[in-house]
């Protein structure tokens, strides 16, 4: 981190100097700011294994613990499975935790992420999103950190680096909020954001020691000073009472990462809306919608559509659980059609559809006046998605919106050889 | 490069709990009580309490989906009295490795009070001689963190309806490995190593005891010893089942004993790399005490109702390999070639 000049900071005026405070400028990638998050959030116990592309993160961290800038019990466990199983006993002890991985090493650990959501556990974790084998891919798709969607996981994907590094701090708040105790996944696509640089500002330990209170485990804590028994049999007398108040605590994390979002905006001076990024929207006749770093060549297809006089806009998602849905049919109330990209697939679904056009389709259901929808699929195993790809994908949305002829009872595939 | 304040191998001194010596020194408290419904006879669920007597008050137990999970603790009626967390199947070694790692980044940043706390992470013969074998494994090699991986072993997955374990003996009947008209030996496979494998394969652990719950003192003592030691240990537990052996209750300990007197179950333990037999088994190897035949152990258990006298000579001929030919008898298995 660079120092600044003295010269510069003679200049500062003491009034002004408490907000906002800034943080230095670093030229890192996307896994690189989601470590240094780790380290200003003090993380205590981490666990890593390699798969790639989500283990550039744990390489970070690695050098921070060895340099010295960084302390906390860091294990390299010898499996997934394990390490997300220590995590989830750290954090039962009152820990804050970091985990993550990407694609069949998600699903390796997949016991564990569910009784880590089950117990209530506010693990945060980083998936650097990458293909299922088999066929090996070490690229991007969606499908391992969306396997988790039903379990009581919050879900977020990012699509910059800087977004990372906020999304990781607005994650340990949100999941750590008793109202919550619920574990969150921060999605980075593999390659596109993980090993991506860009420019990034990281925050002063003072400024995350504000926003960011400590983890306090409190009466669940498991402790000799707090005899409890965690996770007994409960069978049919009670666990459908306890699946409740895990569905209670997804509704309350709603209006806890609003307020996470109001506060990080105050302080931050950015962070943006919560659940959805609106790009050209307030004109548009058509939304194209879509998640992480998708949103580079749709913003970029968006305005040359608009330079030929169409009105076309962009609603990323940033928050697929919970699920935005009352952002969505405000966002996409007045447009005439919709075109969902999906970066992932449900082989069989309804339309045939991705898992994000069958959700948003869910949402968007009720509306007195709802679009049509498009459901197109496309990048997977890491394939480009090119704006020569996203106006094609437009194209066909507007078709939709004139009344021609384009099916929208089915999903269309992108890019690929038939 | 310059050593920071960050010392990994830093260690955290353990309690020091000095071995019982005789029954009337033995605490009185209890911190496995009433609330669990385990079996009549069940020496799992004594040897849980046991090894909660043994560790005190100032301990976190962990333990693994099995029999000691299931009939142990329901919601509302738990018999732990010290803390106690499930764990899944295969992560005693990840459930002990994550308490304790919490504990010291907590105790060392001063977000926790600095005090030695037990943590032991039981599981069964299902969770540890087969699924849970690498985490443990890998529990093994943070030589400086202070744990006790406890293995009961009743010889079979014994909670969900009794089927074969790695660590089932040869030919063992269960639901798995029912003798029927055209095979009578369902469960080919000889029954695993896992305390010495262990040992063996983690020199650096201090620590690796085996035990019966009939030799109570004994057991207990092993416990303490572990807890004091440091690092990481494990105990691997022989404990007879009435339901999946298949023996009227009462037995429990006898069967116990008589693993033991057949040479079948040898008591040991590793310490700092010196192997120590100990009880009957020190006799065997001495040759003061010879080995009953292993006939008599087998014909008190319906599960080895179906063997015939072929049956009976090769498990008695698998045992004296392991007194007679082994490179340390009843713990290492090869011989000098």
């Amino acid at each position: 981190m660079t120092p600044p000049k003295t010269a510069t900071a003679k200049k500062v005026d003491i009034a002004t100097a408490r907000a906002p405070r800034a943080g230095s400028e670093e030229l890192i990638s996307g896994s690189e700011a989601v470590a240094h998050a780790v380290r200003l959030a003090d993380v205590d116990v981490i666990t890593a294994y390699p798969i790639r592309p989500y283990d550039t993160v744990m390489q970070y961290v690695s050098q921070l613990i060895a340099n010295g800038e960084f302390d906390c019990e860091y294990i390299v466990a010898e499996s997934e499975h394990s390490q997300f199983e220590i995590v989830k006993h750290a954090s039962a002890v009152g820990a804050r935790v970091f985990c993550g991985s990407s694609g069949v090493g998600w699903l390796y650990a997949f016991e564990a992420l569910a009784v880590t959501a089950g117990l209530r556990l506010p693990m945060v974790a980083m998936v650097g999103n990458r293909a299922l084998d088999d066929p090996g891919a070490f690229g991007v798709e969606h499908n391992d950190a969306l396997a988790v969607r039903d379990l009581g996981w919050m879900l977020a994907w990012v699509a910059t680096a800087q977004e990372a590094l906020d999304t990781a701090l607005i994650a340990y708040r949100v999941a750590e909020d008793k109202r919550v105790f619920l574990p969150c996944a921060i999605s980075c696509d593999g390659a596109f954001l993980t090993h991506s640089q860009s420019i990034v500002n990281v925050p002063t330990q003072d400024m995350v020691n504000s926003f960011l209170p400590p983890y306090d485990r409190a009466e669940k804590q498991l402790h000799p000073d707090n005899p409890i028994t965690i996770a007994p049999q409960a069978n049919e007398d009670w666990v459908m009472e306890i699946r409740r108040q895990s569905d209670m605590a997804a509704r309350r994390a709603r209006d806890v990462i609003i307020e996470a979002y109001d506060d990080f905006n105050a302080q931050f001076g950015r962070g943006g809306e919560p659940f959805i990024e609106r790009y050209m929207m307030e004109d548009a006749e058509v939304a194209l919608v879509g998640m992480g770093t998708l949103a580079m060549p749709v913003k970029v297809a968006v305005r040359k559509m608009r330079e030929r006089g169409k009105k076309v806009g962009f609603v990323r998602v940033r928050w697929f659980r919970p699920f935005p849905t009352i952002e969505l049919q405000d966002a996409l109330s007045g447009v005439q059609a919709v075109g969902v990209i999906d970066r992932d697939y449900s082989f069989g679904a309804s339309f045939f559809g991705g898992v994000l056009a069958n959700e948003l389709r869910c949402a968007l259901y009720p509306m007195a006046n709802r679009p049509a929808i498009v459901s197109f699929i496309a990048g997977l195993g890491g394939r480009e998605v090119s704006t020569d790809n996203v106006i094609d994908i437009t194209s066909k949305v507007l078709d939709a919106a004139n009344g021609g002829d384009i099916d929208d009872q089915d999903t269309h595939w992108i890019g690929v050889r038939e | 490069m310059q050593e920071t304040t960050i010392a990994l191998s830093d260690f955290i001194s353990t309690q020091v709990l000095e071995p019982w010596k005789g029954i009337k020194k033995v605490a009185r408290e209890e911190y496995f009580t009433s609330g669990h419904r385990t079996c009549q006879g069940c020496e799992s669920a004594l040897v849980m309490k046991l090894m909660a007597k043994a560790a005190g008050p100032r301990s976190i137990i962990l333990g693994a989906t099995g029999c000691m999970y299931v009939a142990n603790t329901t919601y509302y009626s738990t018999p732990w009295v010290v803390p106690w967390m499930h764990t899944q199947l295969g992560s005693a070694g990840s459930a002990a490795t994550g308490t304790v790692a919490a504990l010291r980044a907590m105790m060392r940043k001063g977000k926790m009070e600095e005090e030695p706390i037990n943590v032991i992470s039981f599981c069964g013969d299902g969770g540890g001689a087969d699924m849970g074998l690498s985490a443990i494994s890998a529990a093994l090699q943070h030589t400086h963190y202070n744990l006790l991986i406890f293995m009961y072993d009743n010889e079979s997955y014994a909670n969900t309806d009794i089927q074969v374990s790695g660590s089932s003996p040869y030919g063992a009947n269960s639901t798995f490995s029912p003798p029927g008209k055209v095979h009578r030996i369902m469960h080919r496979r000889w029954k695993k190593n896992t305390a010495a494998m262990l040992a063996a394969g983690h020199p650096d652990c201090k620590y690796v005891a085996t035990v019966t719950a009939g030799n109570a003192i004994d057991t207990m003592n092993k416990v303490r010893r572990a807890l004091t030691i440091g690092g990481p240990t494990f105990i691997h537990s022989l404990d007879p089942c009435p339901k999946g052996w298949d023996y009227d209750p009462k037995y429990s300990h006898e069967l116990g004993e008589l693993a033991t007197e057949t040479g079948i179950w040898p008591l040991y333990e590793v310490e700092e790399g010196k192997v120590k037999m100990y009880g009957k088994s020190k006799h065997i190897a001495s040759g003061a005490f010879k080995r009953k035949p292993v006939r008599e152990y087998l014909l008190r258990q319906g599960r080895f109702a179906h063997f015939v006298e072929e049956d009976i000579d090769y498990f008695q001929a698998k045992v004296d390999e392991m007194w007679e030919k082994w490179l340390v008898p009843g713990v290492i298995p090869f011989a000098q070639a």
